[in-house]
C-alpha cells in the first residue's frame, strides 16, 4: 500500500510539474497566475516529498516485496544504512533526484526577490520540466516503487564497501550539487528566452550557484576521504571516470562562482555565466549518465542497464540543444554595459574562468577518449592518472599562482604595482619555501613548486585579510570584527584551495610506502617507528569474517597499539580492507593488511604508507566548503538587509 | 586460476629485498591496471589476478627487465588496455594534442572578446 501511496504521489508530482512548466513558460504578470505558479510548484515539492518519505519507510520496514528493498537492504543491516539504503542504489537515488529538484523548484518559486517577474516565471517554469523529465525517467525506466511476486524472505544487503558513514552522505550531497546546478540552467534558459541578463538576474543566479559547488565540494570531499580510509593504498584521489564525472561540474561551477560575481557587480560576462550555467547542468547530468549508466566500467558504476543510458543521454542533449540554440540566437542580444582594462578584477576573473573551462574540457576529453576510441574500432585503451597530472595538474598550478592577485585589484582598472607591493611578503614566504623544498627534497622541482604555490596561496589569503583590516574602521579586534562576512567567506575558500594544494603535493610526491612480510612478533623499522606484527586472529563480524592483525607501533618511547583487517563477506568474491590509520597533523602512519604469504605459513604480507601531511586535503576541503557556506550566509543577510 | 598461474606466481617474491628495486616495482604497480576489477592499478586491488601481476612485475625486475621492457610486456600480453598511460600513436592524437589546442582555443576567445570587453574605456586606460 504505502508504495503505491508513494508511486501515485511521485505520478502527481509529474503531474503538477507539468502544469508548473506550462504555467510558468506562459509568464503571465497578472498576480492570480503568479501566485497560482508558486501554489503549483510548493505542492509538487510537497508531493515528492511524501513520494520520497514512503520509500524512506519502505527501506526503514525491510519491505521486501518491493524489488529496490529486497536487492538493496537486508534486515540485519543498521538501521542508519538501511534509511541511507534509499539513496545507495541506482532507482532510489533517481527519486532523490527528483526530490531535490521539485523543492529547489519550490524555492525559487516562494524566493521571487527583486527579480523581473516575467524572467522569474520562466525559470521556474524551466524548472518545472527539469522535474518533469527526470521523473519521467524515474517513474518508467527505473521505478523504485516497482513489486516483486513473489517476496522473498530476505533481502540481499548492500555491497559491503558502501557500508559507511562517509559513503551514506556522499550521494545525497553529490546530488544536491548536481541538482542545484539545474537552478542556473533555469535561470539562464529564462534569460535567453526574455533577452537580457541584468543585474537582479545574476543575483539570483548566485546563491544557487555556491551552494552547488559547496555541495559538490562536500560531496566530492567525503568520496575521496572515504576512498582513502576504505580503499587500503593510502591514495585519495585516482582520476576515476566516476570521480571526474563530479570534477567536472566542480571545475564549472567554480568558474560559474566567479563569473557570476563579475555579472551581479559589474553587469559584464553575462553571455559568458549564461553558457557556464547550461554547461554547468549539461555535466551534471553527463555524470549523471556515466555513472548510473554503467558505460564507464568501475567500482562505483553498480546500475547496468543500456535503455537507461541513452534515456539520459535523451535528456542532457534536449537540455543542451535547447540551452546551446537559445543562446546561439540570443546570445548577441545580451548588453555589455561596462568594459573593463586587462589588469582589473575582471581580467583576473576571466583567466580564473579560462583555466577552470580549459581543466574541464581536458578532463572531459581524457574520460571520454577511451569510449570514443573503443567506438571507432581502436581496440581498449586506458586514459589514467598519467595523462591527467600531466595536463590538468599545470593548468590548475597556473589558474591558482594567479589567485591571490585578484582580491587585491580593483574592479574596472586595477594597479598591479600596488598589488605586488602588498604581496611582497607572501612572494617571499613561497620563494623561501620553495628554496627549503628545493634543498630538502634533493632537488624534486615539480614538487617543490607545488608546495610553494599552496604557501603563496595560503600567505596570498592571509594578506587580503590584512589589507581589509587594516582599511577598516575601529580599533583593534573591533577592526577584524567588523571586516564584512564576504571577506571572511573568501579568504576561508582561497585558503583552503592552499591548504589543500599542500596537502595534496605533499602527500603524493612524499609519500613512503613499504610492502614487508611478517611474521608474529617480528618487527620492522619504518619511518622513525618500529612495527611489530603481534598475532593475526580471526574475527567474524555479522555479515562477513575477517584476519584481524594488531600491531604495535613505538615511536621515541611511546607506544600504541593498531590494527588492520582484511575481510570476506560470502557475498562478494572479492576481499575488502579495514586499514589502521594513526593519524596526526605531520602525517599518517597507516597500515593494510595484504594476504597471507603462501610459501610461508603465519606470515602476512603488510602494507606500510606514511602519508605526510595528508589530513591537510581533508581540511582544505572543508576550509573550502566553510567559505562556500559563508559566501552563502552573507548573500543571504545582505538580502535580509536591502531585499 | 589455473595450476600453471600459481606455480609461476609462487616463484617470485610478493616483495622484492632490494629497495630500489621495491621503488621502482610499486612506481610499475600504480601504471599497471588489474585487468579483472575494473579501473583500478594492481597497486591497488585485493584481487588475486593483481597479487599475480604484481609477483609478475618483480620477476621481471629481478630479471633485470627495465621498466619500459616491464610495460612493454604487460602491453604485449594484456594489450594497451593494461597501461593506464595511453599510448602515443594515431588512435590517440587527439588526445595528447587536446590541452594544447583548448589552452589555445581559449586564449584566441579571450583574445577575440578583449575589444568588447573595453567598449567604454578611453585608449590610455585601455593600454593598462
Amino acid at each position: 500500500m504505502i508504495a503505491e501511496i508513494g508511486a501515485f504521489a511521485t505520478a502527481l508530482t509529474l503531474a503538477l510539474c507539468l502544469a508548473q512548466g506550462a504555467l510558468g513558460l506562459a509568464a503571465s504578470t497578472r498576480d492570480s497566475r503568479m501566485s497560482a505558479l508558486v501554489a503549483v510548484s510548493q505542492a509538487g515539492a510537497a508531493l515528492s516529498l511524501l513520494g520520497f518519505a514512503c520509500l524512506t519507510w519502505l527501506f526503514v520496514v525491510s519491505d521486501f516485496s518491493v524489488a529496490v528493498v529486497a536487492a538493496n537492504s537486508h534486515v540485519d543491516k543498521p538501521m542508519v544504512y538501511k534509511i541511507a539504503g534509499t539513496w545507495g542504489n541506482h532507482e532510489g537515488s533517481m527519486l532523490m533526484w527528483c526530490l531535490v529538484s521539485a523543492v529547489f523548484g519550490a524555492i525559487l518559486a516562494s524566493a521571487r526577490g527583486g527579480q523581473d517577474a516575467k524572467l522569474w516565471s520562466r525559470a521556474v517554469g524551466v524548472q518545472g520540466f527539469v522535474t518533469a523529465g527526470a521523473i519521467i525517467y524515474t517513474l518508467f525506466l527505473s521505478n523504485p516503487f516497482a513489486r516483486l511476486d513473489p517476496a522473498p524472505m530476505q533481502g540481499s544487503g548492500l555491497n559491503p564497501l558502501l557500508q559507511d558513514p562517509a559513503l551514506a552522505a556522499h550521494p545525497p550531497m553529490l546530488y544536491l550539487g548536481y541538482v542545484g546546478l539545474s537552478i542556473p540552467f533555469s535561470l539562464a534558459i529564462a534569460a535567453l528566452i526574455e533577452g537580457r541578463a541584468d543585474q537582479a538576474w545574476a543575483k539570483a543566479l548566485r546563491p544557487w550557484t555556491l551552494a552547488a559547488w559547496t555541495f559538490l565540494t562536500i560531496g566530492i570531499g567525503l568520496g575521496s576521504y572515504w576512498a582513502y580510509y576504505e580503499l587500503g593504498w593510502g591514495g585519495w584521489w585516482f582520476w576515476d571516470p566516476v570521480e571526474n564525472a563530479s570534477f567536472m561540474p566542480w571545475l564549472i561551477a567554480a568558474a560559474l562562482v566567479h563569473s557570476a560575481i563579475v555579472t551581479e557587480r559589474r553587469g559584464s560576462l553575462a553571455g559568458w555565466t549564461i553558457l557556464l550555467a547550461i554547461m554547468g547542468f549539461g555535466l551534471a547530468l553527463l555524470g549523471t549518465f556515466l555513472v548510473r549508466s554503467g558505460v564507464l566500467t568501475s567500482v562505483h558504476a553498480f546500475a547496468i542497464d543500456p535503455r537507461r543510458g541513452i534515456a539520459v543521454l535523451v535528456l542532457m542533449f534536449i537540455a543542451l540543444g535547447v540551452g546551446f540554440g537559445l543562446y546561439a540566437a540570443r546570445a548577441q542580444k545580451l548588453a555589455q554595459p561596462s568594459g573593463f582594462a586587462a589588469v582589473s578584477r575582471e581580467s583576473m576573473l576571466v583567466w580564473n574562468n579560462y583555466g577552470l573551462a580549459v581543466a574541464a574540457a581536458v578532463v572531459l576529453i581524457g574520460t571520454l577518449y577511451p569510449l570514443l576510441v573503443e567506438a571507432a574500432g581502436g581496440g581498449l585503451i586506458s586514459v589514467g592518472p598519467p595523462f591527467f597530472n600531466m595536463t590538468v595538474v599545470p593548468l590548475m598550478g597556473a589558474v591558482l599562482l594567479l589567485l591571490p592577485l585578484a582580491p587585491l585589484l580593483t574592479w574596472r582598472i586595477g594597479d598591479m604595482r600596488a598589488a605586488f607591493t602588498r604581496l611582497a611578503p607572501a612572494a617571499a614566504l613561497a620563494i623561501a619555501t620553495l628554496i627549503g623544498a628545493l634543498i630538502l627534497s634533493q632537488w624534486r622541482v615539480m614538487p617543490a613548486i607545488g608546495l610553494a604555490l599552496g604557501a603563496w596561496l595560503i600567505a596570498g589569503g592571509l594578506t587580503y585579510i590584512w589589507v581589509r583590516y587594516r582599511r577598516g574602521e575601529g580599533a583593534g579586534w573591533a577592526k577584524f570584527a567588523a571586516l564584512p562576512l564576504a571577506v571572511w567567506s573568501m579568504s576561508a575558500a582561497h585558503i583552503g584551495a592552499g591548504v589543500l594544494t599542500l596537502g595534496a603535493i605533499a602527500e603524493t610526491a612524499f609519500r613512503m610506502e613499504r610492502a614487508v612480510i611478517l611474521s608474529p612478533n617480528e618487527s620492522v623499522e619504518f619511518a622513525d617507528r618500529r612495527i611489530t606484527l603481534l598475532e593475526v586472529g580471526n574475527v567474524e563480524g555479522p555479515n562477513y569474517s575477517a584476519a584481524r592483525a594488531n600491531f604495535r607501533v613505538e615511536q621515541a618511547g611511546v607506544v600504541r597499539p593498531l590494527s588492520a583487517e582484511r575481510r570476506f563477506y560470502p557475498t562478494s568474491d572479492m576481499p575488502t580492507s579495514e586499514v589502521g590509520i594513526l593519524p596526526s597533523m605531520t602525517g599518517d602512519l597507516y597500515i593494510a593488511l595484504g594476504e597471507a604469504v603462501r610459501e610461508q605459513p603465519g606470515a602476512w604480507s603488510v602494507r606500510l604508507y606514511k602519508n605526510p601531511l595528508v589530513q591537510l586535503i581533508f581540511w582544505g576541503m572543508i576550509l573550502m566548503s566553510l567559505g562556500g557556506a559563508l559566501s552563502l550566509w552573507s548573500l543571504a543577510r545582505r538580502r535580509g538587509r536591502n531585499p | 586460476m589455473s595450476w600453471i598461474a600459481l606455480l609461476a606466481a609462487a616463484a617470485a617474491p610478493a616483495v622484492l629485498g632490494d629497495p630500489t628495486q621495491e621503488a621502482r616495482a610499486r612506481a610499475l604497480d600504480q601504471e599497471i591496471r588489474c585487468v579483472q576489477c575494473e579501473n583500478e592499478p594492481i597497486a591497488q586491488s585485493t584481487a588475486d589476478i593483481a597479487q599475480d601481476m604484481r609477483r609478475l612485475v618483480r620477476e621481471r625486475i629481478a630479471d633485470g627487465d627495465s621498466d619500459a621492457e616491464i610495460r612493454a610486456y604487460f602491453r604485449e600480453r594484456y594489450g594497451d588496455f593494461v597501461l593506464f598511460r595511453p599510448p602515443f600513436d594515431e588512435r590517440t592524437l587527439i588526445l595528447w594534442l587536446a590541452p594544447a589546442l583548448l589552452a589555445a582555443a581559449g586564449l584566441a576567445a579571450v583574445w577575440a572578446q578583449r575589444r568588447r570587453n573595453q567598449a567604454d574605456l578611453t585608449p590610455e586606460e585601455g593600454e593598462r
